[in-house]
């Protein structure tokens, strides 16, 4: 493993998408950076730029106005730069899959590295989940 | 050659920003114990820069070149003022004469290379950062220049900085007097606002304009921007030591007041909301450079 690789995985900038959820998980997402779970332990961090970002945390179905600014957003973010599909609706669309307003799912528009699934994901399961994505990453390069 | 020694090596930049990354960790850490979490490991802030290094670096379109130059421009200023404190501690008597004006011009230009380089990236959130930027330098300058009057009067008109710490050898420090504990109690503010914490953190304010200024930086830009953050952390606490505090300066001694000053920002910075930018500048054209006024009246009169 190199110093590149090290330095990514010890210091993830966290940029955090909604793209037409329930707001449930956007709220689980941040409690994992309170007191009681406080992933700034691992240097984890939430940044407000895309440009900043090392992990793009999405949830939400989806829907066909939030498709385009998706990919928009993902191309901005400076590479690399891992996806997290967070919550039932950004893994499979849920409840909302047969909709009038939902397009394609999120693993048909960005390469998605990390599925949280849960409605919403406890904030343990996000972390458990954040690991194992450090835990591929590490042993891939 | 010794002197790009002096500037490069040991109390210029890597000096300077060792220390620096090591105070934002223990900034870092203090912050997080506050608020009733673990915080993250030393080395923090160093993976950070690593991290950043090794990212992409993206370049908006339409921006111009001033973009990529900005971030060096301010962080060679900032090595620069390190190089002088350092020497000036180091060797009192070998500084020129006038080194403490150059050195209050280079502490404003981070701040100018951030307004340039948000200015360039041409991002609507970047101009909105960049001039309450503008606005918070025209608001801190006044005050900060004020006490740094009531400091040079206070030792005899001297403009050099081993001279003013001379004096206070010879005669204690300058915060051991009225005016100088008034003209501490302003610079202390203006540290706050010069180096970009809360509660005048307005231009990079992360939850409404997105890191602001920072907004289209990514990989080594940002790095340096972050490098001349750190520097900062180190540089301005050693000026108002170099100012204020310059009785004894032994290591051991040198350490402490570094430490008790840090921990002053940082209880600052925990303890106070956001100010909008207009309370700031309301902020620091009243109290802060009243008392700045007071402190060179009093030194005048010799207290």
């Amino acid at each position: 493993m190199d110093l590149k690789t090290r330095a990514l995985t010890k210091s993830i900038w966290v940029f955090h998408v909604s793209a037409g959820s329930c707001n449930n998980c956007d709220i689980e997402i941040l409690d994992c950076f309170t007191p009681r779970f406080d992933v700034e332990r691992f240097g984890i961090q939430l940044v407000g730029s895309v440009r900043h970002a090392d992990a793009l945390l999405i949830t939400g179905a989806m829907n066909r106005k939030a498709v385009p600014r998706m990919k928009k957003i993902y191309a901005q973010a400076p590479k690399p730069c891992v996806v997290v599909a967070v919550g039932q609706c950004a893994l499979s669309q849920h409840m909302f899959r047969d909709s009038y307003n939902v397009g394609e799912p999120l693993d048909k528009i960005l390469p998605v590295d990390l599925y949280v699934p849960g409605c919403p994901p406890k904030p343990e399961a996000i972390i458990a989940g954040i690991v194992k994505l450090v835990n591929k990453i590490r042993n891939k390069k | 050659m010794k002197s790009l020694f002096y500037y490069l090596i040991f109390p210029g930049f890597l000096f300077s920003a060792s220390i620096g990354l090591f105070a934002g960790w223990v900034d870092r850490k203090i912050t997080a114990r506050i608020q009733w979490r673990r915080g993250p490991p030393w080395h923090q802030n160093f993976t950070d820069i690593l991290k950043l290094l090794g990212k992409e670096v993206i370049v908006p379109q339409g921006a111009k070149t001033t973009f990529l130059l900005s971030p060096y421009l301010g962080l060679l200023s900032l090595a620069l003022v390190a190089k002088f404190l350092g020497e000036s501690i180091l060797f009192p008597l070998q500084g020129f004469a006038g080194d403490l004006i150059v050195v209050l011009y280079l502490l404003t230009i981070p701040a100018i290379a951030m307004v340039v380089g948000a200015s360039a990236s041409g991002n609507p959130l970047a101009s909105v950062g960049a001039s309450r930027e503008m606005k918070l330098v025209l608001a801190y300058e006044l005050p900060f220049i004020l006490s740094v009057i009531a400091v040079i009067i206070k030792s005899g008109g001297a403009i050099q900085l081993g001279e003013i710490l001379n004096h206070q050898i010879n005669f204690g420090s300058n915060i051991a007097s009225a005016s100088g504990l008034l003209a501490f109690f302003t610079a202390i503010f203006c540290m706050q606002a010069k180096l970009g914490f809360v509660p005048f953190d307005a231009s990079e304010a992360e939850q409404e304009i997105m890191a602001g200024v920072l907004i289209e930086y990514s990989g080594l830009p940002l790095a340096i921007f972050k490098l001349t953050k750190a520097i900062m952390l180190y540089v301005m606490p050693l000026f108002m030591i170099v100012l204020f505090l310059g009785k004894d300066l032994n290591p051991f001694f040198l350490i402490g007041k570094y430490i008790a000053i840090l921990i002053i920002i940082i209880l600052l910075k925990n303890t106070n909301p956001r100010l909008r930018i207009d309370q700031a500048l309301r902020f620091f054209w009243g109290a802060p450079a009243l008392l700045a006024i007071i402190a060179i009246a009093l030194a005048l009169f010799g207290l």
